[in-house]
């Protein structure tokens, strides 16, 4: 990349992107998007494409801890920043408690638009604890599904705080 | 639903970013959250041949309340910095801004979606373009020839197109005066959609809670969002406090019989009609209890 | 089912055991999928509803950089995709798809190149390169412009633009009976395009495997074997030569049970280029160019007597089903379903119905979650209402006074419906509505000039066709009955193999809670096996809310088998006959000593390692194969949804404040999974009762892009559904389950539309099109004050 405008379109960059606290090199061309590099330059599948345009929200992932969509980012853009995918919520086999609210409340089904979902609510509990029912809903429908009717997200979503909050009271 | 090649440009400052587009010329076009230009791009909408990423410009990235009860912007703050900055920087003047934000597409769009990058994309429905144009915000422009400010009343040209000249960059946006009873308010079929229409409205109150006037601006009725004159002149009427409800139906009916709105798959010209008396009403009312 | 065993984990929630490698981003969809030198496939597609190609110009896109190739129809030289059905030329209009379109386009969209690239970005350069040139001809975009005389049209073959007709019912004197009827209705509706939507769009990875001497087919569909046969056809290979391998599937909802061209050209170019070739449809192109569904219009009228009691139904219907039929269901799914089944859930004495299809420029339909259900019910309940109003009855009551009650019911649709809850589920669902208050809430608003509305809808879903069901609708190509295996191995693990294919309805679980329940075995070591067709020894996937109730029992049957055999050698071992153990989870043991017993596992160690020890003519190893098949009219789940609307004067916006569900699919192996259908189908429903459409202008051109003008509802827009259970088993599932996976959508836009007209009632304005809009509904508001 170039502040002198000489470069010629076919430059491809050499990016860092620090991805789940591990730095990866990579050369791409500019215009792959965040979400391309991710799933098919690193491998990390677990997100997932939907539209491609901003609306579904099946990419989304944390960048500097909050929520965003990973289609309507290049890569060249994330550097800097610090990235966490799907794969980073589990520690090892065991499921984080955002995942395990998900499963008990059957809040996926095919389990296409769940690591969005996830992401989605990892960084709004985050920087919210607290929510109530109506803000986290107006949050879920940020992203689609076509499975579930949401409301067994919201549920999920809404029993996972609950619960953090039981576990660090000093957060209410 | 792939973009096209681009080169990739990163700004070290806004001046430089200002030289470069100066320097790549029409085939550039500045990205900065990227929430409105990316998705054109996939669909190949839009096809710069250069992006100049100004998205790491930290120096652009502020919200400064000021001395003079004015609030000004970094054009890269982002639309969730103002949804959750402090009472201290935001103040009830501003409040309006701030509430506004919720209407802003969905909480992944405002992480990363910038004031900045709102009004220069000018679209008319977009809820920053409304607001300053209700607010008679003023536009700080940077160009190679250095900096020029534009009021809001002459930046938006309708159909995307802005008072901006190729090679400049938008990096401030000054809220002049506070706005303490103010209320943006729209309506979209869906959460988060565009406006269908959308509408914002600032009083002015007396001591006693009296109306004595006020400001109507309107979004999804024009190519580029408009004052309503003719509802304005309603709420230069005035009316005592308690006593405003037929002064905001006034209004409402004013804004809507002096529309022109578009007739489009997302609603008929009477159809966008009625939203502006509903959704005057309701912005009057809002303010009102501000 | 063994007593000894079951009734452990059938009928319990248990955790899906999709869900951990779903949350944690381990699962493997199509797009997961990277093979080495693997290229990547988009096509070029026709920018023209309706002409003549007069020519492909592909050199340029050879040219492109990162281009590896790019064919099209001529250079592929595919058999095409054949749907038909056993009927007459009058009745039925072959039409054949091309997989590469070749001298004529027939939508916006239609695929007429193949370009292979090194990436998907390089292969959209490719695109943007090809030349196409037309003679354009006059697009038909609308079934009444289709029917017009004089109309253009889009297959040669088919006069009048009809590939389907036929009049299925025609009581004898029906039209004395409407002549003399006290009370006739009339319901005329026309129902939005949709799209299915999956959220992951359809895609593929085809790769030749030098080894087996075959085609690798990984692709996200609903019926794996369906697709190797169509493949084999096309491409000219024997079946055995093409192996169709379904990773995770994140949805189909009917969009996926139908073989689609994309696929079939993505493995010719694999085979053509001798690397692997993956195809991953995008958002625009699934939106437009994939297959949608549900564009139909009704004329019905219904009589009644002085008292509410229905006497006849006279109906017509119209389905737009785009420019070519679907394999294998044909262009008939639309209009044979609404024939076949409109009564719903009423003592109809008299019926007519004719039923069309007609082809347009649109980009052609394939079953979607309900198929015609939606609206059939949707018109019904509206006639139902509406004979409520003309005759002053109150809308539960006039349905109360026409379900059918006594069971088993054979209807004048000579469908024979087993027993269910009609009238205890509208019961129970006004009666939840009345206790909440809901009617004193709607009566207390009117008084204040609000609007609020309650609707309800009644109906049933007919679940698990048999062959004799579809063979009855005339189908060449006639799905029915399901393979499964069950296999035990030397530590007693358990795996099944089932021709069902799950894409979000929790198979791995549910139907493993069948054979373990059946084995008496711990559900952690029963594992299911679908969507290879190597692997699994044929099926028919799944789709009509079948898999339960014909897969389920077909898993069923074969662990019932295994168990036998379990019991054969266990009892020899035990030096018994068989009549003289019983099985136990884990165990063989002697009825008169159980402490006298033999492990699986010991069974498992004679069956494979020491089988010396088997019985005389024992065959050695513990497998079973069984199949299963539904021959009479199947299964009906049935249920009751009621909804309350409050209409906002001055947006129109439509507000769902309630949504009571009260099902009855029988028994619910996993009620947690049954509920989820249920919400998720309702979701689906309200999409299209209020927001999702695709239309097209005058030149074909379809209006929905991008998801900012397809309107897929959200969080914010979908309601929470309160679920109540009723259950009435079915006779012929070993556990009693019927099927549960369509419900929810076939109820709700029924009960929405009611609940919106209840709600305008003051206004005498009725809507009865769907999607309803807010426009609309605001225009409906303003006519009346």
């Amino acid at each position: 990349m170039t502040e002198t405008g000489t470069a010629s379109r076919e430059t491809h960059l050499l990016l860092t992107l620090d991805v789940n606290g591990e730095r990866h090199e990579l050369v791409v061309e500019p215009r792959r998007t965040l979400v391309d590099v991710l799933r098919h330059d690193l491998g990390l599948t677990g997100t997932h494409v939907g539209c491609e345009h901003g609306i579904c929200g099946a990419c989304t992932i944390l960048a500097d801890g909050r929520p965003v969509r990973a289609c309507l980012m290049f890569a060249a853009q994330a550097e800097g920043m610090a990235l966490r995918t799907v794969e980073s919520l589990a520690d090892g086999r065991q499921l984080g408690d955002l995942q395990q609210a998900f499963t008990e409340h059957h809040a996926l089904q095919c389990g296409f638009c769940t690591p969005g979902f996830l992401m989605l609510a990892e960084g709004y509990l985050a920087e919210t604890p607290d929510p109530a029912k109506d803000e986290i809903r107006e949050v879920v429908a940020a992203n689609l599904c076509r499975c579930t009717g949401y409301q067994p997200i919201v549920e999920a979503i809404e029993h996972c705080a609950a619960r953090r909050r039981a576990r660090n009271p000093k957060e209410k | 639903m792939k973009p096209a090649p681009f080169a990739y440009h990163r700004a070290r400052d806004a001046a430089g970013a200002a030289r470069l587009l100066a320097e790549l010329g029409d085939d550039a076009k500045v990205i900065a959250g990227g929430q409105s230009l990316v998705p054109m791009m996939s669909f190949r909408l839009a096809r710069p041949g250069h992006l100049v990423d100004i998205g790491g410009l930290r120096e652009l990235d502020y919200l400064r309340a000021e001395a003079d009860g004015s609030l000004r912007i970094g054009a890269l703050t982002t639309h969730h910095a103002v949804e959750t900055a402090p009472d201290g920087v935001i103040g009830p003047g501003f409040r309006v801004l701030r509430d506004a934000m919720s209407w802003v597409g969905h909480l992944p769009i405002r992480t990363r979606g910038t004031v900045g990058g709102s009004i220069a994309h000018g679209d008319t429905t977009a809820e920053w373009c409304l607001l300053a144009v209700l607010l008679d915000a003023e536009l700080t422009a940077l160009g190679p020839h250095g900096r020029r400010v534009i009021p809001a009343a002459e930046f938006f040209h309708g159909f995307y197109t802005t008072a901006l000249e190729p090679d400049e960059i938008l990096v401030e946006i000054t809220f002049p005066a506070p706005a303490p009873h103010a209320a943006l308010t729209e309506f979209a079929e869906r959460r988060g959609d565009f406006a269908i229409v959308s509408t914002a409205v600032s009083l002015d109150l007396g001591p006693a809670g009296e109306v004595r006037g006020g400001r109507v601006a309107l979004g999804g009725v024009a190519p580029a969002p408009v004052r309503s004159p003719e509802a304005e002149a309603v709420l230069a009427v005035g009316a005592a406090a308690g006593a405003e409800a037929e002064l905001f139906t006034a209004c409402a009916h004013a804004a809507a019989a002096a529309a022109d709105p578009p007739h489009d798959a997302n609603g008929s010209a009477a159809y966008r009609r009625t939203l502006i008396r509903t959704l005057v009403q309701d912005a009057c009312e809002e303010a009102m209890t501000r | 089912m063994n007593p000894a065993t079951s009734g452990r984990l059938v009928g319990s929630s248990v955790r899906r055991r999709e869900d951990p490698r779903l949350l944690t981003g381990n699962g493997r969809f199509v797009d997961d999928i990277t093979l080495p030198g693997m290229l990547h496939a988009q096509f070029v597609r026709s920018t023209v509803a309706h002409a003549a190609v007069t020519g492909i110009d592909l050199d340029a896109v050879r040219e492109v950089r990162g281009v590896v190739a790019a064919f099209d129809a001529a250079d592929l030289a595919l058999g095409d995709i054949s749907a038909r059905l056993d009927r007459p030329l009058h009745e039925f209009v072959p039409t054949d798809m091309p997989i590469l379109a070749r001298d004529r386009v027939r939508y916006v969209g239609e695929p007429l190149a193949v370009v292979v690239a090194r990436d998907p970005y390089a292969a959209e350069d490719g695109i943007e390169a090809a030349k196409v040139t037309y003679d354009v001809m006059t697009p038909v975009v609308s079934d009444t412009q289709a029917l017009a005389s004089g109309a253009p049209r889009v297959h040669e073959a088919a006069a009048a633009n009809t590939l389907v007709d036929v009049a299925m019912f025609a009581t004898e004197g029906i039209d004395d009976v409407f002549a003399a009827a006290p009370c006739v209705v009339r319901v005329r509706t026309k129902t939005g395009r949709q799209n299915a939507l999956p959220l992951e769009t359809r895609g593929a990875v085809a790769a030749w495997d030098a080894k087996e001497d075959q085609l690798v087919l990984h692709t996200c569909t609903q019926t794996p074997h369906q697709v190797r046969t169509v493949a084999a056809s096309c491409l000219g290979l024997d079946e055995r030569a093409v192996r169709v391998v379904v990773p995770d599937m994140g949805g189909g909802f009917g969009q996926k049970c139908v073989v689609g061209r994309e696929e079939i050209a993505a493995a010719a170019a694999a085979l053509r280029l001798g690397r692997p070739v993956k195809w991953i449809e995008d958002r625009k192109d699934a939106l437009t160019a994939s297959f949608l569904a549900r564009e139909q219009r009704y004329d019905v009228r219904a009589a009644f007597d002085a008292d509410g009691a229905i006497l006849a139904i006279d109906a017509d219907v119209v389905c737009d089903m785009g420019a070519y039929s679907c394999y294998p269901f044909t262009a008939g799914i639309e209009p044979l379903m609404a024939s076949a089944e409109m009564p719903s859930v009423y003592k109809v004495p008299a019926y007519r119905v004719r039923g069309r299809a007609v082809t347009t420029n649109k980009a052609p339909t394939a079953p979607y979650r309900g198929v015609s259900r939606p609206q059939y019910v949707m018109v019904v309940e509206r006639l139902m209402e509406r004979a409520a109003r003309e005759l002053g009855l109150d809308a539960v009551e006039i349905r109360r006074r026409n379900v059918i009650t006594e069971f088993p019911y054979t209807g004048i649709n000579r469908i024979t419906y087993d027993p269910g809850s009609y009238l205890e589920s509208l019961d129970l669902c006004e009666r939840v509505l009345k206790d909440e208050g809901w009617y004193d809430a709607r009566d207390a608003a009117r008084r204040e000039g609000r609007h609020l509305g309650i609707g309800y809808s009644c109906f049933s879903e007919r679940t698990g066709y048999g062959s004799t069901a579809f063979a009855a609708r005339k189908m060449r190509v006639v799905p029915g009955f399901d393979i499964a295996e069950v296999r035990m191995d030397t530590t007693g693990a358990v795996t099944v193999t089932s021709g069902t294919q799950n894409h979000g309805q929790s198979h791995e679980t549910t139907l493993a809670q069948i054979v373990a329940d059946e084995l008496g075995v711990e559900l952690a070591k029963v594992r299911l096996h679908q969507g290879d067709t190597d692997r699994v020894t044929y099926g028919w996937g799944t789709f009509a809310s079948r898999s339960i109730v014909v897969g389920g029992s077909a898993v069923h049957r074969a662990a019932a088998k295994l168990g036998d055999k379990l019991v054969e050698i266990g009892a020899h071992l035990l030096d018994a006959k068989p009549g003289e153990v019983e099985r136990v989870p884990g165990r063989i043991r002697l009825r008169d000593a159980p402490e006298r017993a033999v492990t699986y596992a010991d069974i498992a160690d004679a069956a494979y390692l020491r089988s010396h020890l088997l019985p005389d003519g024992a065959e050695p190893g513990l497998s079973a194969v069984a199949s299963f098949d539904v021959f009479d009219d199947g299964t009906f789940s049935n249920a009751t949804h009621g909804v309350v609307v409050e209409l906002h004067e001055g947006t129109g916006r439509v507000e769902i404040l309630r949504y009571i569900c009260v099902e009855d699919c029988g028994v619910a192996v996993n009620p947690q999974v049954v509920e989820g259908q249920c919400r998720g189908g309702i979701a689906q429903g309200i999409a299209g009762a209020l927001f999702e459409q695709i239309t097209y202008d005058a030149q074909g051109e379809p209006s929905a892009t991008s998801f900012m003008d397809y309107k897929v509802p959200t969080a914010w827009e979908i309601p929470d559904v309160a679920i109540h259970h009723l259950e009435t088993p079915c006779a012929f599932t070993s556990t009693g389950a019927k099927g549960a996976g369509e419900g929810g959508t076939i109820g709700a836009p029924a009960a929405v539309l009611n609940a919106v007209n209840d709600a305008l009632a003051p206004t005498g304005v009725e809507l009865d099109d769907t999607p309803v809009t807010p426009e609309t509904v605001q225009r409906a508001l303003e006519n009346a004050s």
